[in-house]
């Protein structure tokens, strides 16, 4: 956008929604993915209009009355490869840029704040790390990458924004994600576009974007009471998860302080990097994955755990990373401090060691 | 307006006495049939049956959607209604309408053939379709299936207790219809062309039935096994789309989509076909380009198979994955770029005249033009992030099916009419109709592609209130499009009895089927020709008519 | 059309018929390589229990069964009446030995209950059965990976079930063939239709090569 000068572009594109054929732009990436779309439509018209022209032009020209008789034509090889190339020219250039966007919508920073989403027929549930609990409804703050992490306890849903521009299915049995920084506050549409029975088209909702004062004021209000991660502590205990996973040298089970984000390396010798995705494998389906240097031992939880429990254990799992135990006991209501995933956990972890800081 | 129709003294001219029809008499002689024009014209009736259908259920959602509210049907109702409206006019429609009426009658005749490969085989084809639909309407008024045309896993599997099964077997029975259509004109055309008739002087016709025959024969089998592996875990219960039994339901849809994407190949290319026809004969001139058409027509259907996961963008697929066939997408879109402008351009230097028939080809020019150019939107990944699963999709492809390819059955139908029935329809009402047709359309499904901008969902029996000037506006033009689709209809029937005699050739057409009486004799020819002229050789035309003896029947 | 175009086409019209065949089997097969990847550990342990002899014999059956087919259609070329009738007659009863041995074994493994469905048990890969030595049968699975065997016995089903089904309609037509045969329908040099049916009955063979090992042969030693 910064080839169009702003103002044109603000004009445009308030006329665009002020006559409703766009949503509104609330998120940074509306913005581009709108940019696309006016190319495309643009292109479209041109080329529309181009077509229609030469129809209707060759029409009047060469109607029956002035043309009697038709000239026999075999073809030209340079139109046939003009019009081979410039759209197909055009087409790369638009597969280009959609793919540049798709990869930027689909990979979330590393400093995002992840908000788990769950879908089952018929209704959202979002569940804040704080341990507030959203049903139909997403309170985002404005200004910070929000990453969603979306599943289906049933069939499949799709989580959509359309004032974001962002969509993103949620499939039972495996997570998804998607990323926005929200950019205007108010209130948008929440719709699932997966067909999924009955009460498909009252599977929608609100995504209430706020300044962070009014979140934080939301958060406040909203809390369970207990953090996800708290919830997570818990179930780990009733499960009896540390009776081998307990961090003693000698343990059954690998240790899990820190394995967050980690690279592990399984009994088969293949590498994996340690997700939210790979917890959840790891807890449903463990003999899948057996770290190395332990036996399949583990047994499934397959049955026994909601798609909320898995979150918490995920949660508390992942914060085992930071020793935030201590924080995560007192404080429910403030937004967890951005924290660096990945392999900079690691070294970010190290460096917090035993001390945690608001 | 001039015409360049030509038809034979009305005063003296009679339906030639011997034709396929009055061949035989009684109905077991229809039913019992081998003769590939009997079974186009028991397709043509039974087609536009489930056309009636599957019209029926559209209306009736066009209904609904007049209100925010869920007001005129239950959900479970409604979802009911799409879905069976997507069955019906996808398989029991679209996939069969111009290779199993217009590519069945024509085909042999346009190479010079008494009658098809196994014409056996093409009469169990159309049992195989009356099955499959009869199967269908048992499941519909049985309690209907609500899962959606697209039967997505584990919702239609576990989460429904609808009539799925039936309904898969239908399509599976159905199917099969299509496989052996599809066997029976590769084969015809490969080995029984006229002598003379080589590849190159093929109608454009008969490539574009070509390429969609190879789409029927290697795409279907993969949903006929999709389908089945549906039904073996909704009865017994195995688990390959199960995630709770470590299965993928992702999985069923690569396998229904493998096939469902090359289907809209199979679909659009045999129209594609009959508007190289009809601009042709219209502007009495050789297709511009005429290999580079032959050959898109084959390029779209090899690609076509390589891009189905496109529409599977947002489930979850890796981003490399997304590249490789966004990629193919983009080329896939290139044929038919080309096909769009070698038309425009057979215009070029014409004669042109704006029979009824051509009036459609237009309103197939505009409308697939805008459908084919959406597609592009909804391929290009990013933003079809944004407008995947809304109404934007639901316009799309009403585009490229009803504005492209209905638009072209239209064509072709009332193109061939009086050489299928030796009677020229009413042309002025006719014409009417196609504008009634197009206006109505675009009122219909032009507000679909703003909704979809906007984010409304598809499938959606109630939506937000702001939303409903633009369906009203939908629903209106649906009103207008269904006058356009019931007048045809109507005055077709009437020329049955009291249109004009057509003579052989009414539009001075070049193509073998031109050459015979109206309607053809059962045997197609007296003797089979021996092929010199080259194809849409206009030229040989006139010196024909200058030698032209009036055929007696 | 002449005899020769004729006996051309019906032969490519087979050919093609094969090839969506082919298509259609291609969707389980590819089915089968995901999950085999997968769920390796569980696809071995499936594919222990059924048995390599029966499976063995079977195809031995199928591939002696493609022999009398070809050795009929070789009759037929050569007018040989009555060796084209006990070619047919050998395949049939070929054909039905086949479809007996999967009764058996479809009957063993619903005992078991390794068929999919509700009555599947898992629990017999967890603990699995001790031979006659006390030494257990196989290497035990973990629950969860035990769970995922139901996913290859479904494939075993769905895949040898199809197939067995394409067998039984390859017997009934060759009932037709023999009834047609013994009236001499096929000694007259007019053979297209037993060499095409020579085809399918070689391509149905043809499956079942790819499906033993699949099916029957993971990691036995």
């Amino acid at each position: 956008m910064n080839h169009i000068s702003p103002v044109l572009w603000q004009y445009l594109v308030k006329w665009l929604t002020n006559f409703a054929v766009i949503p509104p732009e609330a998120s940074t990436i509306a913005p581009q993915v709108d940019a696309l779309l006016i190319f495309m439509t643009l292109v479209s018209l041109v080329g529309l209009t181009l077509v229609a022209l030469i129809i209707t032009t060759f029409c009047i020209m060469y109607r029956r009355e002035k043309s009697p008789v038709a000239t026999q034509i075999e073809g030209s090889t340079l139109l046939e490869a003009t019009w081979t190339i410039i759209p197909l020219g055009l087409f790369l250039i638009m597969f280009v840029w959609g793919s540049v966007l798709y990869f930027r919508i689909y990979t979330p920073p590393t400093n995002a704040m992840n908000i788990y989403i769950v879908g089952k027929q018929w209704m959202w549930k979002a569940e804040h790390p704080g341990g507030q609990h959203e049903i139909n409804s997403l309170h985002v703050p404005i200004g910070k990458p929000v990453q969603l992490t979306l599943i289906s306890q049933d069939v499949f849903h799709s989580f959509s924004i359309p004032a974001f521009r962002v969509k993103r299915e949620a499939i039972p049995g495996r997570y998804t994600t998607v990323w926005f920084e929200a950019t205007k506050t108010g209130t948008y549409h929440l719709f699932c576009t997966q067909y999924c029975g009955t009460a498909h088209s009252a599977m929608i909702g609100d995504i209430v974007v706020q300044t962070p004062e009014e979140y934080k004021l939301w958060l406040s209000s909203s809390t369970s009471g207990v953090s996800l991660a708290q919830n997570g502590e818990r179930l780990f205990a009733s499960l009896s998860c540390g009776a081998c996973h307990n961090g003693q040298p000698d343990a059954r089970g690998p240790n899990l302080g820190h394995v967050f984000g980690s690279k592990l390396t399984l009994t088969t010798g293949q590498n994996v990097l340690v997700d939210e995705a790979y917890l959840r494998q790891a807890i449903l389906n463990p003999s899948a994955h057996i770290t190395q240097g332990f036996a399949p031992i583990m047994p499934t939880y397959q049955g026994q755990i909601s798609e909320e429990g898995l979150i918490s254990l995920v949660e508390y799992i992942k914060a085992l990373n930071l020793n935030e135990r201590i924080q995560q006991t007192t404080n429910t209501t403030e937004l967890l401090p951005e924290v660096p995933e990945g392999p900079k956990a690691k070294s970010a972890a190290t460096a917090a060691q035993g001390v945690a800081k608001p | 307006m001039s015409t360049i129709v030509s038809l034979p003294d009305q005063a003296t001219a009679r339906v030639p006495k011997r034709n396929y029809i009055t061949e035989e008499n009684g109905l077991l002689s229809w039913l019992l049939t081998g003769d590939h024009k009997r079974i186009a014209m028991l397709y043509m009736g039974s087609i536009t049956f489930f056309f009636f259908i599957g019209g029926a259920m559209a209306g009736l959602i066009r209904l609904e959607l007049l209100t925010p509210m869920s007001d005129l049907m239950a959900s479970d109702t409604y979802n009911k209604v799409f879905t069976m409206h997507g069955i019906v006019m996808i398989f029991l429609f679209l996939v069969p309408s111009v290779p199993a009426t217009l590519g069945n009658f024509l085909i042999p005749i346009m190479i010079g053939a008494r009658d098809l490969a196994f014409p056996k085989i093409n009469l169990l084809s159309w049992y195989l379709y009356l099955a499959g639909g009869a199967l269908a309407l048992y499941a519909m008024i049985t309690g209907g299936v609500d899962t959606g045309w697209t039967f997505t896993t584990p919702l239609s599997t576990h989460y429904v207790n609808t009539n799925v099964v039936t309904t898969g077997l239908a399509i599976f029975v159905a199917g099969f219809s299509s496989i052996f259509t599809g066997l029976n004109f590769i084969v015809t055309i490969h080995r029984m062309r006229a002598p003379g008739m080589t590849w190159f002087k093929l109608p454009l016709f008969c490539w574009a039935n070509y390429a969609a025959a190879i789409l029927m024969v290697l795409g279907t089998p993969v949903v006929a096994i999709a389908f089945v592996l549906v039904l073996l875990e909704r009865t017994i219960g195995i688990g390959v789309f199960d995630p709770q039994k470590g299965g993928d339901p992702l999985l069923f849809q690569h396998l229904f989509w493998f096939y469902s994407h090359p289907a809209v190949y199979i679909m659009i290319l045999p129209g594609m076909g009959v508007i190289s026809e009809v601009i042709s004969t219209f502007a009495r001139k050789r297709v511009f380009g005429y290999t580079a058409v032959a050959f898109s027509s084959v390029a779209i259907a090899v690609f076509g198979f390589f891009v189905w996961a496109h529409h599977m963008f947002i489930m979850g697929i890796s981003n490399y994955a997304m590249l490789v066939f966004s990629l193919l997408t983009m080329l896939v879109a290139v044929p038919s770029a080309i096909k769009i402008f070698n038309w425009s351009f057979t215009l070029y230097k014409g004669s042109i005249t704006f029979e009824t028939p051509m009036l459609y080809a237009f309103g197939f020019m505009g409308l697939f033009t805008i459908g084919g150019l959406t597609g592009v939107f909804l391929g290009t990944s990013g933003t079809d992030i944004h407008l995947t699963e809304t109404y934007f999709i639901v316009a799309h492809f009403h585009f490229v099916m009803v504005g492209g390819m209905l638009m072209a059955f239209l064509s072709g139908i009332h193109f061939w009419w009086p050489k299928m029935t030796g009677r020229m329809y009413p042309e002025k009402i006719s014409q009417l109709a196609a504008v009634v047709t197009f206006i109505g359309f675009n009122f219909t499904f032009f507000p679909q592609f703003l909704l979809g901008m906007l984010g409304m969902p598809r499938r959606y029996a109630a939506y937000p209130p702001e939303f409903q000037v633009l369906n009203v506006f939908s629903s209106a033009g649906a009103s207008i499009l269904g006058v356009g689709y019931l007048l045809p209809m109507l005055y077709l029937v009437w020329s049955l009895k009291y249109g004009e005699v057509a003579g052989n050739n009414p539009w001075q057409a070049t193509g073998l089927e031109w050459q015979t009486q109206s309607p053809p004799l059962t045997e197609n020819f007296k003797e089979i020709p021996i092929v010199t002229q080259d194809v849409y050789d206009y030229e040989w035309l006139e010196r024909q008519k200058e030698h032209e003896v009036t055929q007696v029947g | 059309m002449s005899l020769e175009q004729q006996q051309e086409t019906a032969s490519f019209g087979m050919w093609l018929f094969l090839l969506t065949e082919i298509m259609f089997f291609g969707g389980m097969f590819t089915a089968y390589l995901i999950y085999r990847n997968w769920y390796y550990p569980a696809f071995v342990a499936g594919s222990h229990t059924l048995d390599i002899t029966l499976g063995t014999f079977n195809t031995l059956l199928l591939i002696v069964s493609s022999f009398t087919m070809a050795m009929g259609v070789w009759c037929a070329e050569t007018r040989r009446q009555k060796g084209l009738v006990w070619s047919l007659i050998a395949t049939i009863i070929l054909g039905l030995g086949f479809l007996g041995i999967k009764t058996i074994e479809y009957k063993e493994k619903f005992e078991l209950h390794h068929v999919p469905g509700a009555s599947f048990d898992a629990m017999s890969f967890v603990n699995v059965p001790l031979d006659k030595d006390g030494k257990p049968k196989d290497k035990a699975l973990a629950p969860d990976m035990a769970t995922h065997t139901e996913i290859y016995f479904s494939l075993y089903f769905a895949m040898t079930g199809m197939h067995a089904v394409h067998m039984i309609i390859g017997i009934g037509i060759l009932f037709v063939l023999l009834y047609k045969a013994a009236k001499g329908a096929y000694s007259t040099g007019h053979i297209t239709t037993i060499e095409n049916f020579g085809l399918y009955w070689h391509f149905v063979d043809i499956v079942w090569i790819f499906l033993f090992p699949l099916l029957y042969l993971i990691s036995r030693h």
